[in-house]
């Protein structure tokens, strides 16, 4: 039996077949997984904010999705994955609170699902499926060897993307 | 200008605690008269924290809880995070409505029940900020409550968003309130922004 690897918020961690990779409590945040099949090794990021270039601290890369994605690509790359093989997965990008106004709060997640589409296609990589939207919490786990992501909420059901 | 957390001196944590003392102090016992039952505080911790240990204050990114979120703005912004465990959330709802404890369940969870979570965290942080207030000459002007129930993980990283542009820590102020000495109710945070700290800081003549 592999071990679940877990990743925490602004966190960014591999495994390699048989561990998986797990992160909990996704709100208005994204779990961005790619990975490469054949060889058996996948990444995955928990990115909290759309980009880098507007923040004052960007050191952390894992915390945007601009720079996740290309840290998540290198990292891959380097654990003997070809960049064209490389696929991806994520889920979460909700929006939480309700009753917020018009605070910046709301848009976040939404903001957050864009970018991630946007990064993925901007270098090359495929898209297998995503579940983001609704104001509900995510738990995701993600096999690298299947490429099956589990999506866990509490009262939104339970599935494999 | 406090922009490093990790730079606060053990005074200014101190001075920090304290106002946090009186702050949930006063909420605790507009908690009590609320619910008409004794409620007790432990004395406040000045966290922090990198924003993926955060989750860890309330029991893991995983566990079902109800959030109310405020806004503070003002000269010293900030952000109000009260959290209770969905099970704690529904004994308060049997309190408040007078029903015997037990009435509600998790399921019924309904718009009856939200609003009076939100009408007791607008009690409370009020209280809270009524107190920092006097004893800093600042005003804090919270927004309306806006609340989740959810994964702790989900309902904090929105909040730890706004955070996350300015800084990769997050300095958390927090205290439990407990029923009955041991049973915990709700966690109540209080999260300043990096730049509001100088201002309470200075407020409260220990900014050096």
């Amino acid at each position: 039996m592999g071990k679940i690897i877990q990743v925490g918020m602004a966190d960014l961690k591999l495994a390699k077949t048989p561990d998986k990779l797990m992160t909990a409590g996704l709100g208005s945040c994204i779990g961005i997984c790619v990975f490469d099949k054949n060889v058996g090794v996948g990444g995955l990021a928990h990115i909290m904010l759309p980009s880098s270039t507007l923040a004052k601290s960007n050191l952390n890369h894992a915390k945007f999705a601009d720079t996740a994605i290309v840290l998540l690509l290198d990292e891959l790359e380097k654990m003997g994955c070809s960049r064209s093989r490389l696929q991806a997965k994520y889920a979460g990008g909700s929006q939480m609170f309700k009753f917020s106004g018009d605070s910046d709060i709301m848009k976040i997640g939404p903001r957050n699902a864009e970018a991630v589409g946007e990064h993925l296609n901007k270098h090359r990589i495929r898209v297998l499926a995503s579940d983001t939207g609704g104001n509900y919490g995510r738990t995701i786990t993600f096999d690298p060897k299947t490429g099956d992501l589990l999506v866990r909420t509490i009262g939104h059901g339970e599935r494999i993307i | 200008m406090v922009e490093d957390f990790n730079e606060l001196s053990s005074i200014q944590i101190d001075a920090l605690k304290e106002i946090g003392n009186i702050g949930a102090g006063n909420a605790a016992t507009a908690l009590a008269q609320m619910v008409n039952a004794k409620i007790d505080m432990n004395v406040p911790k000045v966290n922090i924290l990198p924003f993926a240990e955060v989750p860890d204050l309330i029991g893991g990114a995983d566990s079902h809880v109800v959030g109310i979120y405020f806004n503070v703005t003002g000269r010293a912004p900030a952000s109000i995070l009260f959290i209770l465990p969905i099970d704690k959330a529904i004994i308060l709802c049997d309190m408040l409505f007078g029903k015997n404890i037990g009435d509600t369940s998790a399921d019924d969870f309904g718009e009856m029940e939200m609003s009076a979570m939100m009408e007791l965290g607008n009690i409370l942080s009020a209280t809270y900020l009524n107190a920092l207030a006097m004893f800093t000459n600042i005003d804090f002007i919270p927004s309306v409550p806006a609340l989740g129930i959810d994964m702790a993980g989900a309902i904090i990283d929105a909040v730890l968003a706004q955070f996350g542009e300015v800084a990769d820590h997050v300095l958390v102020l927090d205290t439990e309130f407990k029923k009955e000495a041991t049973d915990v109710v709700g966690y109540f945070f209080l999260l300043p922004e990096p730049g509001s700290l100088s201002s309470i800081l200075s407020a409260l003549g220990v900014n050096f």
